[in-house]
């Protein structure tokens, strides 16, 4: 349907996966899990993040995202987003990948779903920028990418009507369809049901630009208002707060969009991760969400040891990680839908996919062996392996 | 006081409904004692055929037409029934053009392209939007704004396209003819667009534009007409209802929290029902005094579809009796009827 849509879909689909694998590996930081291989430095941490978000905003990327285009399958999104995952000195196994593909989208479908207005889409989109901003701060350059990144989709995506928008929303569901996998995150926070539906409010202020139901007005020949009256809504609802901002930096409002796996210093805080506690918090909307370390508890276990392996080394494959099948006894699992695992993949392109994906996978497969921006290929790596070894 | 609906019993559908505008479509058969729905998903129609005493369900799925096999598939936008005096045609509008099917759904008769261009612009192309006019025209709205009008024999395929009205700027989301039966009415046709400009028409040899309502920027997702009255459903969640020759506007109702998605109209009642995102369906009641020009809506009834971005609602007879909704990511047609 829209021609536009695969830009917001990668952006929002990798930010959350940013959000997801920059908060595991800090809490790989203080991690006591003996069986991991080797120890994720904060540095590591910060080299995976620059490394992943500089292949995710790279202007050829993004010059191919902008083109438009239909929409790709789920195969083809899975490979580039699972080769920007491996822009880096990580690697997850098929499980682990499987696992946080679910997580992502999920959520961002969680984000469209309750997107109170097509336009807000731009609003989720801009909360998953700054944030990534945010995350990366202490390099220049990439914040620079990320808001020429920025400006391009202002260019793009302002003179777009709200039927536009609509269709892209329309657009991005129909990918989504059918996708009920419960999150425990998502279950505990009621913000899904059990079978696997998100909650939809009839509370709350309305939409900005929109009115409280319940009036209804008469109006004359002249267009002069001459009578009104009142029903009842059956919801509970108040008016529009203010509209967000879609310049390159302001407030956003809607809190769809932002790092939801943040974890503040609350009481209710799992103990395992206390390391988070010490943690500023980032974002001054964010709801905080205790909670969600749970989940990501799970995540890091099928993550298992991060095999930290040489950049050039490409062909490795994945290391088979038995704890995957342990997610059952965790109890926290990130349980399917039922009977919607082969529905899932909806293969609308097929011919079309193996040219697109080759394409993006390829610009994205350029910064896999290329290594971070500032830095010459493997030479980061060779070190860290060697201090790994040392351990 | 007790509820003027109640909950029936669902009908299951083979797969989910797709988020878009009208998503549903309801054709009575009284003779054959049997109704028939179908809704979209993705690039296939779901069709159900109820039997009266709820004992016979039939199912039967329709796919979109490829352009061509090396092309990707096409997913569908809308689909309807299209009830001529003569014969009912299931409209299907999708990406790649418009295909007309005999009303069960057995044989396609027609089948007309939509120009797509060689390399995608950043324009979408479908057709959306489907009606039927008078005695022998089928109109069928796309992407560029354009209302085609088709030509029905009262039997056969011989279905040609005859005119093409060029008046909207944006794609048009919804069309609607005359519904009153009230051969007296002098517009029989009402389009919208995503601009949420309406348009009034008079069916003929030529198409006679009557009127053209200007939106305010927000798009016009649903549209009915009856006796002469446009009732038009928006993105911003209000209904507005104007007299369609003159373009006067009668009554706005702050009706819904998020886009409305649907609207229909029992003609023989003037029961008005309307659904949106917000998960809640409404029925309003509709009386219209034409010595006076004036209207009146009448809030009747709330039903909550819980956690349901709603997409489809129709009544499921001429008054008003029962009603059918449907909802995204949801497989089954959830149905009320009077207390």
């Amino acid at each position: 349907m829209s021609q536009r849509t695969l830009p917001l879909l990668i952006i929002n689909l990798g930010g959350e996966m940013i959000y997801i694998l920059d908060q595991r590996l800090r809490a790989q930081d203080d991690n006591d899990d003996k069986t991991q291989r080797g120890r994720w430095t904060d540095d590591d941490r910060k080299r995976v993040m620059n490394d992943i978000v500089a292949t995710m905003f790279n202007k050829a990327f993004l010059e191919e995202l902008l083109r438009p285009q239909d929409l790709y399958s789920h195969r083809a999104l899975r490979t580039v987003l699972t080769r920007l995952a491996h822009a880096s000195i990580m690697r997850l196994n098929q499980a682990s990948m499987d696992k946080l593909y679910d997580l992502m989208t999920m959520a961002f479908k969680y984000q469209i779903v309750l997107c109170p207005r097509p336009k807000d889409l731009l609003l989720i989109t801009f909360n998953h920028t700054d944030t990534i901003k945010e995350l990366v701060k202490d390099n220049p350059s990439l914040v620079n990418q990320i808001n020429e990144a920025q400006r391009q989709l202002i260019e793009v995506y302002t003179p777009l009507s709200d039927g536009d928008f609509e269709l892209i929303r329309h657009t991005l569901l129909v990918l989504f369809q059918d996708m009920q996998i419960r999150v425990s995150i998502f279950l505990k926070e009621k913000i899904q049901n059990p079978n696997g539906h998100f909650v939809l409010q009839t509370s709350g202020p309305v939409p900005y630009g929109f009115e409280v139901p319940g009036l209804i007005r008469y109006f004359n020949a002249k267009g002069q208002e001459v009578r009104r009256t009142r029903f009842p809504s059956g919801g509970n609802y108040t008016s529009a707060l203010r509209q967000g901002s879609f310049d390159l930096s302001g407030d956003r409002v809607t809190i769809l969009g932002t790092n939801m796996y943040n974890t503040p210093s609350s009481q209710e805080m799992d103990p395992s991760t206390t390391s988070n506690s010490t943690r500023k918090q980032k974002q001054a909307d964010t709801t905080p969400n205790p909670l969600a370390t749970e989940e990501l508890n799970l995540l890091a276990k099928l993550m298992g040891g991060m095999e930290v392996q040489k950049i050039l080394n490409v062909d490795t494959g994945f290391k088979v990680n038995l704890l995957a099948l342990d997610q059952e006894e965790e109890g926290i699992g990130i349980s399917e839908g039922t009977a919607h695992e082969s529905s899932r993949v909806i293969n609308i392109q097929a011919t079309q996919d193996q040219i697109a994906s080759t394409e993006l996978a390829r610009i994205a497969g350029e910064f896999d062996e290329g290594g971070s921006l500032t830095e010459g290929p493997g030479n980061k790596g060779d070190d860290l392996l060697a201090m790994m070894d040392e351990l | 006081m007790s509820k003027m609906y109640h909950k029936e019993k669902s009908i299951q559908l083979k797969s989910s409904a797709s988020a878009l505008y009208n998503n549903l479509s309801v054709l009575r058969i009284a003779p054959r004692c049997i109704t028939y729905f179908t809704v979209v998903h993705a690039n296939v129609v779901n069709m159900v055929s109820a039997s009266w005493d709820g004992l016979n369900y039939s199912h039967r799925q329709l796919q979109s037409k490829e352009g061509n096999v090396a092309t990707s598939s096409s997913l569908i936008m809308q689909a309807a029934w299209c009830v001529l005096p003569s014969r009912d045609l299931l409209v299907l509008t999708s990406q790649k053009g418009i295909q007309m099917y005999e009303s069960d759904g057995s044989i396609m008769v027609y089948w007309h392209a939509l120009d797509t261009p060689e390399t995608p612009t950043a324009k979408a192309v479908f057709a959306r939007g489907i009606a039927a006019v008078r005695e022998k025209y089928i109109c069928v709205g796309v992407s560029s704004g354009s209302v085609l009008v088709f030509d029905v024999p009262s039997k056969g395929s011989n279905i040609t396209l005859s005119e093409v009205l060029e008046e909207h700027k944006e794609a048009i989301t919804d069309m609607a003819s005359e519904c009153s039966g009230n051969l007296e009415c002098i517009a029989d046709l009402v389009s919208a667009d995503d601009s949420g400009l309406l348009c009034v028409w008079k069916s003929g040899e030529d198409f006679q534009l009557l009127n053209k309502i200007p939106g305010f920027d927000t798009s016009c997702s649903s549209v009915k007409l009856w006796k002469g009255t446009v009732i038009a459903g928006y993105g911003t969640g209000q209904i507005r209802l104007y007299e369609g020759v003159t373009g006067i506007l009668l009554a706005e109702v702050n009706a819904h929290a998020r886009w409305i998605y649907s609207l229909d109209i029992a003609p023989f009642t003037g029961l008005l029902i309307s659904a949106a995102e917000d998960s809640w369906v409404r029925v309003w009641h509709l009386s219209l005094t034409p010595e006076t020009n004036s209207v009146e809506i009448e809030h009747m009834y709330n039903e909550c579809v819980t956690d349901t971005q709603i997409c489809g609602a129709r009544f499921c007879d001429g008054d008003g009796y029962a009603f059918a909704v449907t909802g995204y990511d949801l497989s089954e047609i959830i149905r009320y009827t009077q207390a």
